[in-house]
Order: structure tokens, then sequence, then C-alpha cells
């Protein structure tokens, strides 16, 4: 075989197209449709995913109603504790989607969309907010549970929830991809994953009204980033229901630094912060390595 | 004008000199194939090639594009397809094609008819709505080729495409690639350490220890060896070689459990050699030059003893990384 005696006719051109900002948003878009059809077709995760979150509240919720029922003014003890199920859901399915990078890197993909003529921000972009898309589709499916804890649907309840919901799994996403760009064996990913997360959603009063707490914990749970997700979803859906001062003051006290009161909106943009400061890390991470 | 440029490229990893500045250029269109055993620092080279790895020192040019400078450019002229498979199993063939597209900025009306085309060339095209983790090793690679291929690339990287695949695959890869290069403008790059599947390159590259020891169209090297090699089988390989050596003036090796030499005309060498040996002969094979023979004689060793030896070499670097016992 010799290399000139191809003078074939029917060549096909080579077409390569210029290089743009929209190839960019192409790789961006692609990476994150590829995260929601992944999570389609992967229908036992939605499942399995959903165990935890309905433990908390149902098993947890129904149990400790005999014991707390004094304290909570009359507020059933499993709608004290929707708030912080709602953001639980979404901070696992986050760290799932997050080590799915992990996997990629194990079965050989990520090698394919790094080597790809993109840069790797739009692949490290689309990635979070895929997986930030999936965590806060699966919190859809436990705001459809609202009506069995007694909370009201209202359009506001819904629009609100969801976009609290993709927020934390923005921010819990982008974590975890940081994480991630470390820490290339699935296990110990998992590992430290639990390790971390796990304590910073019980310190967050997801659980407890974060009010009279001993003064080590009162420390940590201000310093929780969690807490400042777990309070404007609490306010949120509080404020769909019909409740007492006093309730309202003991179940969802605001939070306070030094005494002066943290404003909701100051929390949401903390943890929209925390998000952007996080993906930022995660490009340059990702960008350093070969 | 030329598809790829090498000048002095290296490539060390702390002491070890993987790559020792190799030099070469491959036309385009042409099919070229790096040949060489395992740890020869073929991958190394090719990684360098396609920016997955930075050079120590020297200079290329993949389709006129700078491999340091215009990283970017040269992926996009680029097509790889790696020793390790790096498809998405979860998504059908047909996604995962979509979204290299995507990935590499494929003109939206072109996807599907490249698509259709490509899956088509390598018989995928009935299997395209399948979920990828359900396609044999086989089907894997030629659905890596058609991926590949997706983006029209001007220069294909091929990593030991045929690596663990039964002979009828590996034949049929062949095919696909054999009518690329006549569809399209399009230059193959291959490593192999298959001696028979390098036969089907127009040029060949053989490398060893991290150098580029010959550079010739299978044909030339083949002919530059020029003597017929015979192979014997004894009930004791010393002493035939010490006896080949002081009868015949014959330097003989031994090699994959044979005494192997080179002689110019070997079937009229092979009477007198049963006359004349006194060391019982087994058995005995006479055979004109073959890619083995070239590879051989660069290189002092058939490509499996090369391979056995550099697996033992690692091994003993293992074992001392872990602390010298033993």
């Amino acid at each position: 075989m010799s290399t000139d005696a191809f003078v074939a006719p029917p060549t096909v051109e080579v077409r390569v197209p210029p290089r743009s900002w929209r190839s960019e948003v192409r790789a961006v878009k692609i990476v994150w449709r590829r995260e929601l059809i992944r999570f389609q077709k992967d229908r036992m995760r939605i499942v399995t995913s959903l165990v935890q979150p309905l433990l908390f509240l149902f098993v947890l919720g129904s149990g400790l109603q005999q014991l707390s029922a004094a304290s909570t003014d009359g507020v059933d003890l499993k709608t004290f504790i929707y708030p912080g199920v709602l953001c639980i859901s979404v901070m696992f399915t986050g760290m799932f989607s997050a080590a799915s990078i992990v996997w990629d890197r194990e079965f050989g993909f990520l090698r394919e969309m790094m080597v790809a003529p993109v840069r790797r921000s739009s692949i490290v972009v689309g990635k979070v907010f895929g997986g930030a898309t999936v965590a806060s589709l699966q919190g859809l499916i436990l705001l459809a549970l609202a009506w069995a804890v007694d909370v009201p649907y209202s359009l506001g309840l819904v629009l609100g929830v969801f976009a609290l919901q993709l927020l934390l799994a923005f921010s819990i996403t982008a974590f975890g991809v940081m994480i991630a760009a470390r820490i290339t064996q699935i296990q110990s990913f998992m590992g430290v994953m639990q390790m971390i997360v796990t304590p910073m959603f019980f310190i967050s009063g997801a659980l407890f009204p974060s009010g009279d707490l001993p003064g080590w914990l009162a420390v940590l749970n201000r310093l929780d980033p969690i807490t400042y997700a777990v309070t404007p979803m609490r306010t949120l859906v509080f404020a769909n229901l019909d409740l007492s001062a006093e309730a309202s003051q003991t179940l969802n006290p605001p939070i306070t630094w030094f005494g002066w009161e943290v404003p909701i909106a100051l929390q949401v943009f903390m943890i929209f912060a925390l998000g952007m400061a996080m993906l930022g890390i995660a490009i340059a991470e990702f960008n350093a390595g070969d | 004008m030329e598809a790829i440029k090498v000048r002095e490229l290296r490539k060390s990893f702390g002491d070890f000199e993987a790559v020792k500045g190799v030099s070469f250029e491959v036309g385009t269109g042409e099919v070229f194939g790096f040949l060489g055993p395992n740890g020869a620092g073929k991958t190394t080279t090719i990684n360098m090639l396609c920016t997955l790895t930075k050079p120590t020192s020297g200079h290329a040019e993949v389709a006129g594009f700078d491999i340091v400078t215009a990283r970017d450019d040269v992926r996009r002229h680029i097509g790889l397809v790696f020793q390790d498979q790096t498809l998405d199993g979860y998504l059908s063939a047909e996604q995962n094609l979509r979204l290299h597209a995507e990935l590499y900025g494929v003109e939206s009306k072109v996807v599907k008819p490249r698509m259709e085309q490509v899956l088509r060339m390598v018989g995928l095209w009935e299997r395209r709505e399948a979920q990828v983790m359900t396609f044999s090793g086989g089907m894997r690679r030629r659905l890596e080729i058609a991926r590949g291929l997706m983006h029209s690339p001007r220069v294909l990287f091929l990593d030991e495409p045929t690596i663990g695949l039964d002979p009828q695959t590996r034949a049929s890869i062949w095919s696909y690639i054999r009518q690329l290069q006549e569809q399209e403008e399009i230059t193959i790059f291959m490593t192999t350490h298959y001696m028979d599947e390098a036969e089907f390159c127009g040029r060949i590259a053989i490398m060893d220890g991290g150098e580029i020891v010959a550079l010739e169209s299978p044909e030339r090297l083949k002919e530059a060896v020029g003597a017929d090699r015979i192979r014997i089988e004894t009930a004791d390989d010393e002493r035939a070689i010490a006896e080949l050596g002081e009868r015949f003036d014959l330097e003989a090796t031994v090699s994959e459990g044979a005494v192997s030499f080179a002689v110019a005309d070997g079937e009229e060498f092979v009477p007198r050699l049963f006359a004349e040996l006194e060391v019982p002969i087994k058995a005995v094979n006479l055979s004109r030059p073959t890619l083995d023979d070239v590879f051989m004689s660069h290189t002092g060793s058939t490509i499996r003893d090369a391979e056995e030896s550099s697996a033992k070499n690692r091994n003993r670097a293992v074992m001392k990384a872990m602390g010298g016992r033993r």
C-alpha cells in the first residue's frame, strides 16, 4: 500500500468551524444535558436518594413527636423538620452529582471531555449546573409531599422552595466538584464528602431550632454555611403556615451574630457567594491539571 | 504540506527519559505507524502530539499548529482514539457521538449526516440507539473510531487501536482505516506492537528505548535486512551458537527459545547445516525477512523478548520501590 496511490475522487472536505464564545456555550449545554439524560436513565438513583429524607421526615418526625408535643406550640414535628429535609435531600443529591466527575475519571470519560477544544471552565460549569438541576429536580419530588406534613401549597412556596433548592444544590455541587478535582478515588471521595457534609447538616439546625443552643453548638451553628440555607428555607415554609408569634419565635428564631439579626437576603447571598467562590476554585484546579 | 513535523522532541519523567529527542515528518494522507514494545515511548510521543502531555523540550507541529502554543487549534484538527476506552456507557451510541460533536463545535446541520456516515462505516448504524454498556469490546472500539472522525479531523491518532481485539474485528478496523484513507483528506498516525499490522502502514518508525531506530516503508525496511533468517531448535543452544561461530563464522542469538541467525542464501545453507553441525537439531525454520527481523536487526531482540525484559525491569523497579527485600 503506497501513500501516493490515493488520488480517489470523492475526498470529503474537512470542516473546522471557527472558534467563538458560542462553542463554549454549546459545551456547557451539552455537559449539562448529559447530566439530565443520565439522571433520567438512572431510576434507581432517584429512588435510593429519596430514602434518607423520607426516613428523617416520617420516622424521626413521627417518632420524636411524642416527646416534643409540649414544646412545639402545637406544631407537628414533621412540619417543623420539613424545611430541613428539603435541604438535606438537595445536599445529598448534589453530593452524588459531584461524585459523577470522579466516576467519569475512573471510566475514562473525563478524558474525552478534557481533551475537547473548549475551555475546561465550560466543562466544570456545565457539570455544576447539571448537578444542581438534577438535585433540585429531586427536591421537587419532596416538595410534592408538602400536603403530608400539613403545609398548604401556594405559587410563592413552590417557586421559592425551588429557587432555594437550586441555589443550595449549586453550592453543594460546586463544593463537591472542587473536592473531586483533588480526590480521584471514588471511595475516598464519598468518605470525605460524608465526613464533611453529614456534620454540616446536623449542626445546621435542620432538625432543631437554632435559638437556645449551648454556647459551643451555637458557635458551630453560626459557622456552618448550611445554617444560612436552612433558615431561609424554614422562614419561607413557615410564611405559608398560620403560626402564632410565640411558635414562630421558638421554632424559627432569627439567626444572630453577636446580637445582630442577620437578614434573610444576606443569608441567601452568602450561599450564592460561597457557591461562586468554590466554583472558581474548582475551575482553577481543573485548569491546573495536565 | 506536512501533517506532522517533529523536531528533537523530548520528554522526561524525573530522572527517566521516556522520549530521547525524536525527529520525523509525516506527509498529508499518509498512514504512519509507530512500532515498538510496550515502554518504548510510543504512547508518550503520541500524548505530546495530541497536546495531552507537555514536552520537556523540542518542537512539534500538527496540522500546521504548534502543539504547545496553539493547543486548542491542534485539538480541533485531530481525532483521538485512546488505548483505554472513554465512552459514556449510560448514553446510547448516538448520544455519545452527538456529545462529541457539540464539544468540538461541529456545525449543527452537519451533525446528522456525518453521524450516519461514520456509524455506517463502522457497522453500528443499526445499533445507534442502544446503550453503549451493552456493547462488546470490539463494538466499543469501532464506536470510538467513529467518534474520533465525527468532527472531520485532519489527523487521526490511534493508540493501539486493535489491542485486545479478536482477529476478525482487527481486520475490519483495518478495512475502515484503508477506506478512510481513500475517501477523506486525512492523515493517520498509529502505534502498534503487532508486527503484522505494521505492514499496512505506508511508513514505519521503529521505536526502542525512547529513540527512533529506523524509519522507512515496510518493504524498504525488509530489503535492508536482506538476508534470510534461520531458526533452529537444538538440544544444546549454547554449544550450537559456539559451533556456528567456529565453523561458519556466523553470529547467532537465542530468542523465543530458538537459536536464530541470518545467512545470505538460506536454501543452500540448510543442507550444510545438517551435515556439519554436531549438536543434534530438533527443528529448523527458514524464513524470508519479516518486520520482526527488521526489528531484531535494529534492536537486537524480538519484540516479544523486548517486552518481557522491559516487564522484568519494571517488576524489578517496583520491588526496589517497595523496599528492596528479597
